[in-house]
């Protein structure tokens, strides 16, 4: 196998396990406009990290969070509804990354930025997910309770005693994180995909929660593992075939539960 | 009559929003082993009011004084659960914090849903959901129970078990009551006190009083007062739709004639 192969592979397993439960959280609690609106902001990173010559991965991640925190200080204008800022800031944050890679001097492959490249991961990439996925699985499993909590009623966790904005603030900061090393597999693109697709087919698995976050992870290394052998084989693009094996993935699960179960367990 | 042991204390509290006040001067206390039902109409401030006891919002003016910080149980007025999130009664139970296995065994039996202790949480019915929000609301047995429209969605003779329910869980566990009811009729016969929210306080005391209180009856209309004998009054103010007071009333409208 040669390098760059084992490399994405790698990457992208050690994405799809942090996509996993992030992933399940971002089902539970409706984000996923909000994954993209991160998403399509990164193409704004990757621009400013070119123009000021920056380290690309941390102007992604700086960029990410930036908008992740202008997106939780607006949350509470009541003038704006929130889906309207979330499509304001995506279309608005994409155009500039778009415009901004245009009056580049450096040749960038849009192509390969908006949905991923197997060639496109270098080990300094591969040793961002070695490092940062742990780091967000640890969080996660020590936020978890509380995380559960507010995801069921933001009131009733805080009078239960929960710090509510900060563990709220964690969430969006390790969506923004996934997002920004993510991107490299699977494009700007179709980022949300890989967190919603695996989570959404284990629901029609799981008893619990937690298990829930487990299948979904093991989903989207299964989808990850078939959507790279297949970009490899057939030389097609890496992000719309892990997308699209964890897509056949799902339709598979849901017409194998339907089945059984009629329409909702 | 209980002992009228104070619990907490509301001096002169308003909240303001955006230039308009949400809760106007309010004055009030909680009495300690007593249920008190918040009535008043949509918009009137009742969830406000409740936030604030619940320490969730300040007031912009006035005083929350406590006599001392008591342990909460909460009953939100509205929570939806995902189906895409896979839970059973009991672990959503489990969720509340430092709760242990044995616990949930005594509530259930306590709201007679024992039976339903492993079904997934959203298929039990509505009278059953509530059920299952109580359970929560009294797991850490709280000293105080803030119930926020504890029957909505409940059929009505789902409605009377419900509010037996929680005078037997008052009686049983020895805590304070405020909930926040629309349904006069059935609420008022299991209630110690009763606070009528308009913005400010339009009335408050025994069920009897208030439902002969012209306030009252200016907000829910006749036929609260039933066979209660004639209640004497003297109104020095009158609403507009929108709350707000204008002083005197004239001319006199037909509803407070007939009391």
């Amino acid at each position: 196998m040669s390098d760059f192969l084992l490399h994405a592979l790698l990457a992208g397993i050690g994405i799809a396990l942090v996509c996993g439960p992030l992933g399940a959280f971002v089902v539970w609690r409706r984000m996923s406009y909000f994954g993209d609106t991160l998403a399509h902001s990164a193409l704004l990173g990757i621009a400013l990290g070119f123009m000021l010559e920056l380290n690309l991965n941390v102007a992604v991640v700086v960029v990410c969070l930036a908008i992740a925190g202008v997106l939780v200080a607006l949350e509470h204008n009541q003038a704006i509804a929130t889906d309207t800022l979330l499509g304001i800031l995506a279309h608005g944050s994409l155009s500039a990354g778009l415009v901004l890679v245009a009056l580049l001097e450096v040749r960038v492959d849009l192509m390969s930025l908006l949905f991923g490249d197997l060639l496109a991961v270098s080990l300094e990439d591969l040793y961002w997910i070695l490092i940062g996925g742990p780091i967000i699985l640890l969080l996660l499993g020590f936020l978890w309770k509380p995380l559960l909590s507010i995801t069921l009623h933001e009131e009733l966790a805080e009078v239960e005693g929960i710090a509510v904005r900060p563990v709220k603030l964690a969430l969006m900061l390790m969506i923004a994180l996934v997002i920004a090393i993510a991107m490299k597999i699977v494009g700007i693109l179709l980022i949300t995909s890989l967190l919603i697709i695996p989570a959404a087919t284990a629901r029609y698995l799981a008893k619990t929660p937690e298990q829930m976050a487990i299948i979904a992870s093991i989903i989207g290394c299964l989808a990850v593992v078939a959507g790279l052998s297949g970009s490899y084989q057939f030389d097609t693009p890496t992000g719309p075939s892990v997308v699209l094996a964890a897509t056949v993935l799902f339709i598979l699960i849901f017409a194998g539960t339907y089945r059984r179960h009629g329409y909702q367990r | 009559m209980p002992d009228h042991i104070s619990i907490l204390n509301l001096q002169d509290v308003s909240v303001v929003r955006q230039g308009r006040a949400i809760l106007d001067h309010v004055n009030l206390e909680l009495h300690e082993q007593e249920i008190t039902t918040l009535i008043g109409p949509n918009g009137s401030g009742k969830t406000t009011l409740i936030r604030l006891i619940l320490g969730l919002i300040k007031p912009t003016t006035g005083e929350v004084k406590w006599r001392e910080k008591p342990s909460v149980g909460y009953m939100p007025q509205k929570l939806h659960i995902e189906p895409t999130l896979p839970l059973t009664v009991e672990r959503f139970l489990l969720m509340a914090q430092g709760t242990k296995r044995s616990e949930i065994d005594r509530v259930l039996n306590d709201t007679g849903i024992l039976h339903l202790r492993l079904s997934p949480i959203q298929h039990v019915s509505g009278g059953e959901f509530q059920r299952v929000l109580l359970s929560r609301a009294i797991l850490r047995r709280p000293q105080l129970l803030v119930l926020d429209e504890p029957v909505q969605g409940v059929d009505v003779s789902g409605q009377l078990e419900l509010y037996q329910l929680i005078t037997y869980i008052k009686e049983q566990y020895g805590c304070t009551v405020l909930m926040v009811s629309h349904d006069l009729h059935l609420v008022m016969a299991k209630t110690d006190h009763v606070i009528c929210l308009n913005q400010h306080i339009c009335c408050q005391g025994s069920p009897q009083k208030v439902s002969h209180d012209p306030e009252f009856t200016a907000l829910f209309g006749e036929g609260y007062q039933e066979d209660i004998a004639l209640y004497n009054h003297q109104h020095d103010h009158h609403h507009h739709l929108d709350g707000k007071i204008s002083s005197p009333r004239f001319p006199r409208s037909p509803s407070d004639t007939n009391v």
